[in-house]
């Protein structure tokens, strides 16, 4: 029983990770409907950018906010340079837009800052949480700011006009121009916020997973799941998605005997399709009717 | 939240080719198909080793350019078909000595099946949802061929040699020549075959699917069929794709297939142009050359360079090779007129 | 008419001439393969500078430009070494393009240091059958050495079984009770290691080890596993881990506050990826076993072989991290290709440069451990097969007891 319990915790504490991450994922598919591939990427990129301005002297908290205004701006301009140009093209030559983005900026990264990991500091320290050696207080900590970041989207897209505006222009841009929203900005504003979110998360994650080029490809398809899990229209779902994602899979490596452990990946996304396959816009997402 | 549902017009997602650009014309044809006869005869071995990993990911191309080009299913999971191709014709020829001619039937088989199974439950999902079912075979894969339970065959972590074959009759040619002749033969009929189907009842089929499933549903198409059969045919010519490559590699390991070669084979198709079969070489040579020449442009970018060579293709021709061949048979056309 | 005398004189001045003409003629004598001539060694390499394993692509770097340091000094016996070195993204069939592509189109001599034990499985009989020396494989997999089947390729580092051995050797002695959980990457690399220490531990193993825990390289971290051992209770963990689950392994265990005996596998000893990331408080008591010195080490700052990398970094590496141990595995290893090279003299055939690399006997590079020499023989082609147990205290790692031989055989 202790093991059960442990284990849905430690569960909770990845399932954090994967949750941040869904929320930049469900932010960038509210504007654009579709997926960056790149999303990871930027955001581990944000992060080494702060951690260059604190090893320049900057303290965490300014380090943070520059980095939270770079990432946002950076989104901007990545969309507009690349992305809008590309506007009238298939969906899927975005599609290879974003891998070429993942490529560029890993490239890059590794080169600037190379691959020996380093270290990133958290505010809210690693001492144990509540006496539990399970949770530690960064992890605490990026539990409630994932829940903060879920209350302040939800608040944006429910009732603010932009919020509104956004979504519209996302899901039926003709439309929403009709009615005199800029759509086209709307777009680069969607990926700024993205951006910035994905930062949030880089700099949440990385003190556990230790920060490096190649620290987010495997958080990005965890966050992906979790996000299509909750419904990609739900932030609430992205980040029920994440903890849930983190708690099936430390059960499946811990119980299913044999194979468990090294099919924990596999064995995650085959539950997430299966709900898919049940539900399919999720468990919180809405029904999208399809006109023919 | 809102009890409305969210209602979109929902765009195909695959723009449609139109049927008669499905091939290349004949002149164009014959130059394509006489280089390819001619040039190994005239480069070295290595070159013409290059040449035959280039038809490989041409055929595992234009495999993924029939789900996706021609029924609409994304997929990003075609290196699950590829891997298990290439351990079919593996295990098969170091464990069970079998010839490796016959095994390549065998592994079509075996993957059309698997693309087959496959197909079934997708058959809910799409889009983005299939993206990512897809994506998760991808990422099984490796995991499955590293397995302990199936080590005895699939060597595990170590994975498999494989054994090159001879040129028959004692022809007088290189392994690596006899190998490419080989795998042209098999690339040309792999390549009638498919603009075959394309063009007939169950290709049509295909594309009304693709361009809109709803409509095609209404209009009498058993949606279910062809979209697994499409899922079943691609992975299946993946397949034969794989084992071509284990022979050409002579290696097959759990690495050399994980999800990085789906992008790629992804990567090829757009470049190609979507639903273009011809555009199947033009993408596979972005995808076996592109990275050699970013590797000689700049060894620690070689990453950033090739995402900006992509990012340069994709701009200039959002439609990839198939925008120009077009832009060429125009301009050839306008020279004649003058 | 000559005389009797003379006639003789002449004879033999002219056997003389003729004995003293054949021997400095065969001395004189040159024997070129591919890829070597009076001005130029061509050396192939392959290293994975993009994907998984981009971290070691640093260490083609330090022997790119180790070399470019031996060519500023003249050269190796008047040649220059034009160093080839390709990306294969850690992926075998890319491997195998770019090592034919080095043999056939680029025509080097040798194939230098290929890292990762996919790649150099998908290389091994190819380069075997052109005999093509692979010298020095940049992998602990204790498949390299294995003369009679493959005799054109020779490992360099000590083998992961081998090291393994070493870790059950010493448990045996110290901890004959010990509760064993291993945490190993799902790899040929974490799957070598535990065999090694299933083998040294022999018919105990079962009893020993309690737990084996494998982990993909795709996870993002590996907490949740050490929370699943943590149940087992082992006093003893062995975490046979790559640098950064290493340093997350050593971090999740503090953060639990447990304190088991850790061992860390010597691909990740290094102090400035491993220790000081997951803390150096974290990391007080670690063991691992090694063979080279760490250039984070303060302890070998007046080490002459040290001082010598010291040197070479801050001429031909300028603003190299010197904490990352790659650059000194590319020094060491480079160093010994350079050694194995000059011993060929002017006969640079392919055989004799594998006729050189095994007959190293005590070769010491600058970089090694006091104590830990390098020997090769007909037989035996694992250069290195001995290690040092070290303890890290304060900031640094202490060495302990005596060089330890690991030797094992594939036959």
């Amino acid at each position: 029983m202790e093991l059960l319990t442990n284990q849905i915790l430690a569960g909770i504490a990845t399932g954090a990770i994967y949750a941040c991450m869904a929320l930049a994922v469900v932010m960038i598919y509210q504007a654009i409907d579709h997926l960056n591939f790149a999303q990871g990427e930027m955001a581990m990129f944000s992060t080494f950018v702060a951690w260059q301005l604190m090893q320049w002297g900057v303290p965490y908290w300014g380090a943070f906010i520059i980095t939270l205004a770079f990432s946002f701006a950076g989104g901007v301009v990545i969309e507009r340079a690349l992305f809008k140009p590309l506007a009238k093209a298939p969906i899927l030559t975005h599609v290879a837009g974003f891998i070429a983005l993942y490529a560029i900026i890993n490239s890059v990264a590794g080169l600037t800052w190379d691959f020996t990991i380093k270290q990133f500091p958290s505010p809210f320290g690693s001492s144990p949480f509540l006496g539990s050696q399970l949770i530690s207080t960064h992890q605490a900590g990026m539990i409630g700011v994932t829940l903060v970041l879920l209350v302040l989207l939800y608040l944006f897209f429910q009732y603010t006009r932009i919020g509104l505006a956004m979504r519209a222009a996302a899901t039926m841009p003709e439309s929403a121009r009709l009615v005199g929203i800029n759509t086209s900005w709307m777009i680069a504003l969607g990926w700024g916020m993205a951006a910035a979110i994905g930062s949030i998360a880089g700099m949440l994650i990385a003190p556990v997973v230790f920060l490096e080029p190649n620290m987010m490809g495997g958080v990005l398809i965890y966050g992906f799941a979790a996000a299509v899990l909750g419904g990609l229209t739900s932030p609430f779902g992205a980040v029920v998605g994440g903890f849930l994602v983190g708690i099936f899979e430390n059960l499946a490596g811990t119980y299913i005997p044999g194979v468990g452990n090294e099919l924990k990946l596999p064995i995650a996304l085959a539950l997430i399709i299966t709900v898919l396959v049940v539900k399919p816009n999720g468990l919180f997402g809405r029904a999208i009717v399809k006109r023919v | 939240m809102s009890a409305a549902e969210d209602v979109a017009t929902d765009h195909a997602a695959v723009a449609a080719v139109p049927k008669k650009a499905l091939a290349l014309g004949p002149a164009a044809s014959l130059v394509i198909l006489l280089l390819l006869i001619a040039t190994p005869l005239f480069v070295k071995n290595f070159i013409i080793f290059q040449m035959t990993m280039w038809l490989i990911y041409a055929i595992a191309v234009l495999a993924l350019n029939i789900l996706t080009g021609g029924s609409g299913q994304f997929s990003l999971g075609q290196s699950a078909f590829y891997a298990l191709g290439a351990y079919t014709s593996a295990i098969l020829m170091e464990h069970f000595n079998v010839n490796y001619v016959l095994t390549l039937p065998v592994s079509g088989a075996v993957c059309f099946l698997a693309g087959y199974l496959f197909g079934k439950p997708a058959l809910r999902l799409s889009g983005i949802y299939l993206a990512l079912a897809t994506f998760a075979l991808a990422t099984a894969m490796p995991q499955l061929l590293k397995l302990g339970v199936f080590e005895h065959w699939t060597g595990g972590v170590q994975g498999l040699v494989v054994t090159k074959p001879d040129a028959p009759f004692a022809l007088p040619m290189s392994q690596d020549m006899w190998l490419y002749y080989f795998t042209l033969a098999i690339s040309i009929g792999i390549y009638l075959a498919s603009v075959n189907l394309l063009r007939s009842r169950s290709g049509r089929a295909m594309m009304a699917i693709r361009d809109n499933e709803i409509a095609a549903s209404a209009m009498g198409v058993d949606v279910a069929l062809y979209k697994t059969l499409a899922f079943g045919v691609s992975a299946g010519i993946t397949g034969v794709a794989g084992g071509l490559g284990a022979i050409a590699v002579q290696f097959v390991a759990p690495d050399g297939y994980t999800i990085t070669l789906a992008i790629a084979l992804f990567l090829g198709m757009v470049v190609g142009g979507v639903g273009w079969l011809p555009g199947s070489l033009a993408g596979s040579a972005f995808i076996v050359f592109v990275p050699n020449i970013a590797e000689g442009i700049s060894k620690g970018l070689s990453g950033a360079v090739f995402g900006i060579i992509l990012i340069v293709i994709i701009f200039v021709v959002p439609h990839g090779a198939r925008q120009v061949a077009y832009g060429a048979q125009h301009l050839i056309g306008k020279l004649r007129r003058n | 008419m000559l005389s009797g005398r003379q006639l003789r004189l002449a004879a033999l001045s002219a056997a003389a001439l003729a004995y003293a003409a054949t021997t400095s003629g065969a001395l004189a004598q040159k024997k070129y393969d591919t890829g070597a001539s009076d001005t130029e060694i061509r050396i192939g390499n392959i290293m994975p500078y993009s994907g998984p394993a981009s971290a070691y692509g640093v260490i083609g770097k330090t022997e790119e430009a180790y070399f470019k340091m031996v060519n500023d000094a003249g050269g190796i016996n008047g040649r220059k070494i034009t160093f080839i070195s390709y990306d294969d993204g850690y992926s075998p069939p890319k491997a195998v393009e770019q090592v034919r592509k080095l043999v056939e189109s680029d025509e080097v001599l040798a194939v230098f240091n290929p890292l990762g034990t996919p790649s150099n499985t998908a290389i091994q009989k190819y380069l075997n059958g052109k005999k093509v020396p692979q010298l020095f494989v940049a992998t602990g997999a204790t498949k390299w050495n294995d003369p009679k089947n493959f005799p054109w390729t020779i490992g360099w580092q000590p083998s992961y079984q081998s090291e393994g051995q070493i870790y059950a050797k010493w448990l045996m002695k110290e901890k004959p009770n010990a509760r064993i959980a291993v945490l190993y990457q799902n790899d040929d690399f974490g799957k070598d290691y535990l065999k090694g220490l299933k083998d040294g531990l022999g018919a105990r193993a079962a009893t020993m080890v309690i737990a084996e825990e494998s982990y993909e390289v795709s996870e993002p971290t590996v907490d949740s596993h050490i929370v699943k051992l943590k149940s087992l209770d082992p006093d003893v963990v062995l975490s046979v881990t790559t640098p950064k689950f290493a340093a997350q392994t050593i971090k999740k265990i503090a953060e639990l506050s447990w304190q088991p005996l850790q061992i860390v596998v010597n691909v990740s000893l290094s102090i400035g990826s491993v220790m000081k990331p997951a803390g150096f408080e974290a990391s007080q008591g670690v063991l691992t076993a090694a063979y080279a010195k760490d250039g984070a080490d303060p302890r070998w700052d007046d080490d002459p072989g040290m001082k010598k990398w010291t040197a070479f970094l801050d001429k031909y590496m300028p603003g190299a991290d010197r904490t990352n141990s790659n650059l000194v595995y590319g020094y060491g290893a480079a160093q010994t290709l350079v050694k194995v090279l000059e011993m060929c003299g002017d006969d640079l055939t392919r055989a004799n440069v594998m006729k050189q690399a095994a007959s190293l006997k005590d070769f010491v590079p600058d970089t090694m451990l006091p104590g830990v020499k390098l020997n090769t023989s007909e037989s035996d082609f694992a250069p290195i097969s001995q290690l040092q147990m070290q303890r890290f205290k304060g900031e640094k790692w202490e060495p302990f007891g005596e060089i330890i031989s690991g030797e094992v055989n594939t036959n």
